[in-house]
């Protein structure tokens, strides 16, 4: 047998050895005998991503807004299963608490129509389907071919010695010893965001202004409001 | 828990806020399926997080930390946003990201895309461009002065 068979075959072995390795690790948590956090997590996401799909192909537009609560609201669960506790509050007071009202003011704002509107989707619907069931074969398969044998040791991270890994204690020191730079970088980044809003959707200046014409949309009892 | 879970129902939620960003015609509504791929990072990064932070003694809980950084960045990118939003429906009388294409070279001369309704729909905004912005700012001061 020559050296570069040897070679060879040596590193199959090896790549065989490891591989039984993994193996035999996995099944201690087997994948056909999910745990109780597991089936709760498959449940909400399975809500979760069920809403989602709603949100995005609903033709009622306050509709696809309330859909979007539901899925927010999912992902604060799962956030909760996954031991991320703050996060998980986070995500209920900001997303839920106030982006989707904010997406709502902003519906109403804009006179979306309530009730079925038939132009909600665009023309180029297929394919933005195609395009989105492509990326999501790839990422799926990438990912599960990638982390088929890793888990998360959830019993650890809620009982660790330093108690739950995903408390608001554990990550308010972590926040504010590690990384309290980036944290008031980003008080500065809001300011400018709530300032930029402000003047964006403020009025133009009366000197700016042309004369309107009259419009019949102009109730009369605002009329003499003015 | 297996890893798989959460990295799988996140690439679903990404690409449902994937496909809503590209089907949407309605600006609020790509908004909303903006936020949806937004949360479907923040999704992984908790994963994550969860999963190293077992193995490390010293952990920085970036996951958790960028997480929360990501949250405050798409409640400042939702603000402005929906200013902007504002803006061009107060401008244009419409959210229709279809019919903003002033940017868009070769749409004016031939018409528009064969066949699907953005012919007449452009061709109607093009007709009534002068009245819309009027009626438009006129609704808006009535609703800013009562």
């Amino acid at each position: 047998m020559t050296p570069a068979a040897t070679a060879v075959l040596l590193a199959a072995q090896a790549q065989t050895h490891t591989h039984v390795q993994v193996q035999a690790q996995a099944p201690a948590q087997g994948f056909l005998s999910p745990t109780g956090v597991e089936i709760a997590f498959l449940l909400v996401g399975v809500v979760t991503f069920g809403a989602a799909v709603v949100t995005v192909t609903t033709r009622q537009l306050v509709h696809a807004a309330l859909w979007l609560v539901v899925a927010l609201g999912g992902l604060a669960v799962e956030y909760l299963l996954l031991t991320a506790e703050f996060i998980a509050w986070v995500q209920v007071l900001i997303y839920v608490g106030s982006v989707v009202v904010l997406l709502l003011f902003g519906l109403m704002l804009t006179k979306a129509p309530i009730g079925r509107s038939p132009d909600a989707d665009s023309g180029n619907r297929r394919a933005a389907l195609a395009v989105a069931v492509a990326s999501a074969a790839a990422l799926v398969w990438v990912v599960v071919d990638a982390f088929r044998t890793t888990w998360i040791d959830l019993d650890g991270a809620v009982a660790g010695a330093e108690g739950a890994r995903g408390s608001t204690q554990v990550t308010g020191e972590a926040l504010f010893r590690n990384w309290v730079l980036p944290f008031e970088a980003l008080s500065v980044l809001l300011l400018a965001a709530l300032v930029g809003a402000i003047v964006l959707s403020r009025r133009t200046s009366p000197g700016s202004d042309r004369p309107t014409p009259a419009s019949d949309r102009r109730p009369p009892s605002q009329e003499g409001a003015r | 828990m297996h890893l798989a879970y959460p990295a799988v129902l996140s690439a679903l939620l990404f690409c449902t806020g994937l496909y809503g960003v590209l089907a949407r015609r309605n600006a609020i509504l790509v908004l909303m399926s903006v936020e949806l791929m937004l949360n479907a990072v923040n999704l992984n990064l908790v994963a994550f997080d969860v999963w190293l932070s077992q193995a490390a003694e010293e952990t920085l809980h970036s996951g958790q930390a960028l997480t929360l950084f990501t949250i405050a960045i798409a409640a400042a990118e939702i603000g402005i946003g929906l200013a902007i939003v504002l803006a061009v429906h107060r401008n244009r009388g419409t959210s229709d990201v279809d019919k903003l294409r002033d940017t868009a070279e070769g749409h004016e001369p031939d018409g528009h895309e064969p066949g699907g309704p953005g012919g007449p729909d452009a061709d109607g905004s093009a007709s009534d461009a002068p009245t819309t912005p009027a009626t438009g700012t006129a609704a808006e001061k009535t609703e800013a002065t009562a």
